[in-house]
């Protein structure tokens, strides 16, 4: 069979349908955002090492960088 | 669903020419059946997977070596097994390693537990934010292969508060969005608001001057970041 495409490869385009500024007094740019919130709604694209459990390296990385809260994004299951 | 890659090493359980490897493994590309493995997590039946490519690296006597991409819910162990049965040699997965989930690749983001307890460690002692900031990613870069939709400040925290998107809010939005998608909803700062479901096409979406144009499903930015500009008992 052939290669199918990749859904990653796709490119997508923008179009606008109206123009407006944003106040500068709300949010922030999420490469700005303060460390506080950078911390608790960021994420980490871990080479998580072969034998430990995700769940039990999640529990390290909460302990290690006191967070209240850690997640993962899903186990290898093969 | 996030599509996935792995780098795989399968074991033949007899010799096999490289040739006939190699070919089995061409036939594997494109949809597939499967059903889950005995162990796994998700219901046993019968479903469609699609492999997007199988790139063949290189064999050593009954190892074979390769990287496939695939759709989320492809199991490997599977396909090893199924690739197995084809040579007629039988096969199964020695060692695997997932090399993507959706954006995520092992490229400079890619970080090892040491990399974070060091940089974690210099923090402490220097309070330099921009050290936290090499591991800690925007949870933006989830949503980077999600179709998006930007809209005006005025509507950020009535989506907070769960509301559905509607046509005057939206400014502007990927071409090609077709009814059902998941989309990201985004701020004019590029601050991720919700995760919705298209109620209309990206063409419609571009016409409408009002009624919902997508479903709030998960909300990701917190209330309150935004004004409100919404009436409430007013």
């Amino acid at each position: 069979m052939q290669r199918t495409n990749e859904p990653w490869e796709i490119k997508r385009s923008l179009v606008v349908k109206a123009e407006e500024e944003t106040d500068m007094r709300f949010g922030h740019r999420p490469e700005e955002r303060p460390i506080k919130e950078h911390m608790r709604f960021g994420i980490i694209n871990l080479d998580k090492p072969a034998g430990p459990s995700s769940h039990e390296v999640t529990a390290w990385l909460k302990r290690i960088l006191s967070l209240e809260r850690a997640g993962h994004g899903g186990t290898l299951e093969a | 669903m996030a599509g996935k890659e792995y780098v795989c090493v399968m074991k033949l359980h007899s010799d096999v020419p490289e040739d006939k490897v190699t070919k089995v493994l061409d036939e594997f590309q494109g949809p597939l059946y499967q059903r889950p493995p005995v162990r796994s997590s998700v219901k046993r039946q019968l479903r469609t997977r699609t492999i997007y490519y199988i790139d063949f690296f290189e064999m050593d006597q009954r190892n074979v070596l390769f990287k496939v991409g695939c759709e989320a819910g492809t199991y490997i162990r599977k396909l090893c097994y199924d690739v197995g049965e084809v040579l007629g040699c039988g096969a199964h997965m020695q060692e695997l390693r997932r090399t993507r989930v959706g954006p995520f690749v092992e490229d400079k983001t890619l970080v090892t537990l040491h990399d974070i307890s060091y940089l974690f460690s210099q923090w402490q002692e220097t309070k330099d934010e921009s050290l936290l900031r090499k591991f800690v990613y925007p949870m933006e870069k989830a949503l980077e292969l999600m179709p998006k939709i930007n809209v005006r400040d005025s509507a950020v925290d009535a989506l907070c508060h769960g509301a559905h998107l509607t046509a005057p809010g939206v400014l502007s939005l990927d071409s090609g969005i077709k009814i059902g998608d998941t989309v990201a909803v985004f701020t004019q700062k590029g601050e991720a608001v919700t995760m919705s479901k298209a109620f209309v096409s990206s063409e419609k979406m571009l016409k409408m001057d009002h009624g919902f144009v997508a479903k709030t499903q998960r909300v990701l930015m917190p209330r309150g970041m935004y004004p409100k500009m919404w009436r409430k008992n007013q």
